[in-house]
């Protein structure tokens, strides 16, 4: 790729043009990011009345801590589920789409709508839908032998928290994959079947490989969309049970900040969350995405 | 190797577009047959019924001795060369040549032995570890040449491989295709809609208008007896002058002899002379153009109805922009053709 260069005659210029991206930087994300960075460091006492300060003691008790150690595995747990179902759904559906003719625009907009429902309803129509009580799933797995509750069993708690986010994030996915599917021309398609492979042989050995930017592209934003975008969804469904089997480190960060009022523990969970995104996607660009280029 | 054998074949899409009607053709075995016509003639429709990706609305298409209708491309034994080259981005030139071979279940020394004696045929050895995005397009060129020659097909289609080259390329790799075509001896069929590629490189060339064939022959079989006005105005470069018969009459000498019902006539740019042709046509104007393109002249002469007619001359002819100028043909050089029926009268 080309960059163009462009040299400005005023000095003050590149930098006026660049302040409102700075400024933008610095009151939504420097600026809490410092917060949260100062107050991992400090101890309150239960009454709010003394603060001190005690380094880096916060995380040592962090990761001193059982729970906490079970709430990251959860957490990694709960990414990798929701990741690969949201995104093996989500090309199954656009492979299907990008071979319509006719109807493939209904469709698509079908396979939107879900993007447009707030993450706290879509926990909501889900529980509903799972509700041991009244729920109809619940209803017909019992028809076939199976007793769901995922108010008592930690499996049952996770699957209905991953079927909720997943579903959540299929129609980004899904919309991706469409557009990434649509860019790769036809003739490779035909040449391929011409060359004597089957519809799954072109699909693996030529779609797939030539989908890989999208494929890369959508796994670090569903890693970072399940780690971080799905309280909404623990929250409305299973508030992190039962005995903590959904409680991901974001909802943690929630239940000990602003239920427990440990904010010293919070601001170092959420500094530890904030490194792990930081080492996440630098580790994914730097070594991944060389491999994907072609 | 094998005979490539269309009856009546048709293609109507099915918004009810009519894309190719009542294709009959039978390639031999070996031959390089040229489909050549306008944009949205119909000739690539045709080239991609042969392959298998287009289906065939009616009529019935046999390669070799198979009917090949329901088959799929693959069960077809044929190999196309895209326009666009259609090289698998993510894979080694060496992959991309030896894809079709492993889907095919050929064995791991026979698929190197054969990758590398396209390689070495075509000179892109040195490329094999290459990917196609790393190569130039005369190489990429090469490079889907020889995806289809390791498969060692019944047939070679070519859906316009040369149109994204250069001029220079262009004529270059006409040459070689023609070349390697003819020492392997399969059976070929050709797209394009580049009359001169057309000529060059058929055994026999098919001229396809709006979904229909034309004409079909040798090439100087078309360029000396065109069958129909479209072929006389398609074929040559530069292009036919027609002349209405009617006018030509009236105004300058229209030989007798012409058969009946020719309310046009045709004659080729290098045909016309100055020297005077007894009993021959004779067509009065002013020079409006000089163009000189090296060793030959293209004239352009604007008769009295405004028509403008091209005559081509070997070297610089010693003539002024303006001018008066008289253009001769014999007798045995105009094409008769009658306007309603577009045909040939005699």
């Amino acid at each position: 790729m080309q960059t163009k260069r462009m040299t400005f005659s005023s000095g003050w210029l590149p930098y006026l043009l660049l302040t409102p991206q700075v400024a933008i930087t610095l009151v939504f994300f420097v600026w809490p990011a410092s917060q949260a960075l100062w107050q991992s460091m400090l101890r309150q006492d239960p009454f709010g009345l003394r603060t001190t300060f005690v380094w880096f003691r916060n995380f040592q008790r962090l990761f001193d801590d059982p729970h906490y150690l079970i709430s990251l595995k959860t957490t990694a747990i709960f990414s990798l589920a929701t990741t690969v179902l949201a995104m093996s759904l989500s090309l199954l559906f656009a492979v299907m789409v990008n071979r319509m003719i006719r109807s493939r625009d209904a469709y698509t907009t079908f396979l939107v709508w879900p993007y447009a429902v707030a993450p706290a309803i879509a926990g909501v129509l889900w529980w509903f839908i799972f509700n041991p009580s009244v729920g109809i799933l619940p209803y017909m797995l019992r028809g076939l032998g199976i007793d769901w509750n995922h108010r008592l069993d930690g499996t049952d708690a996770m699957i209905l928290v991953v079927i909720a986010a997943a579903w959540k994030q299929i129609s980004y996915n899904f919309l991706f994959f469409l557009a990434g599917l649509q860019s790769i021309p036809q003739s490779l398609i035909e040449a391929a079947a011409i060359d004597g492979a089957g519809r799954f042989k072109r699909f693996w050995t030529i779609v797939f490989p030539l989908l890989s930017p999208t494929t890369f592209f959508l796994l670090v934003v569903n890693i970072v969309y399940a780690m971080f975008d799905t309280f909404g969804v623990i929250h409305a469904t299973t508030e992190g049970g039962p005995a903590q089997a959904t409680h991901i480190l974001v909802y943690k960060v929630f239940r000990d900040g602003f239920v427990n009022n440990n904010l010293g523990s919070s601001a170092a969970q959420s500094v530890i969350l904030m490194a792990i995104v930081i080492v996440l996607t630098v580790v994914q660009f730097r070594w991944i995405e060389r491999r994907v280029n072609y | 190797m094998a005979r490539i054998v269309m009856e009546s074949l048709s293609k109507v899409y099915s918004g009810g577009v009519q894309a190719v009607s009542d294709v009959s053709l039978d390639v031999a075995d070996g031959e390089m047959i040229v489909l050549v016509g306008p944009s949205g003639c119909g000739k690539s429709t045709l080239l991609r019924m042969v392959a298998g990706l287009e289906t065939i609305t009616s009529g019935t298409l046999h390669i070799g001795d198979t009917l090949v209708n329901g088959l799929e491309p693959a069960q077809r034994d044929i190999a196309m060369v895209f326009q666009n080259y259609a090289l698998y981005p993510h894979m080694s030139v060496y992959d991309n040549l030896a894809y079709g071979l492993r889907n095919r279940g050929v064995p791991k020394p026979e698929i190197d032995r054969r990758v590398q004696a396209a390689a070495e045929m075509l000179q892109i050895g040195e490329f094999l570890p290459r990917k196609p995005r790393a190569l130039s397009g005369g190489q990429r060129q090469r490079v889907a040449m020889g995806r289809a020659l390791v498969r060692e097909p019944a047939a070679f289609l070519f859906d316009e491989p040369l149109s994204n080259l250069d001029a220079k390329l262009r004529v270059q790799m006409r040459v070689e295709i023609r070349q390697l075509q003819k020492r392997l001896g399969t059976t070929s069929l050709y797209v394009t809609h580049d009359q001169l590629e057309a000529l060059t490189l058929a055994d026999r060339l098919v001229v396809l208008n709006g979904g229909r064939i034309e004409q079909v022959g040798t090439p100087m079989d078309l360029y000396r007896r065109p069958e129909t006005v479209f072929v006389a105005g398609f074929i040559g470069s530069p292009a036919m002058n027609m002349i209405e018969s009617a006018w030509a009459r009236a105004t300058s000498g229209l030989p007798d002899g012409l058969p009946a019902g020719s309310d046009l006539i045709g004659v080729r740019p290098d045909d016309l002379t100055l020297a005077a042709q007894p009993g021959g046509l004779a067509l009065t104007g002013r020079v409006a153009l000089l163009e000189p393109a090296g060793a030959e002249s293209h004239v352009y002469v604007t008769l009295s109805n405004g028509q403008t007619v091209t005559y081509r001359t070997q070297g610089l002819p010693d003539l002024t922009e303006g001018a008066a100028i008289t253009l001769h043909a014999p007798l045995s050089a105009l094409h008769p053709f009658n306007t309603a029926t577009g045909k040939r009268t005699g």
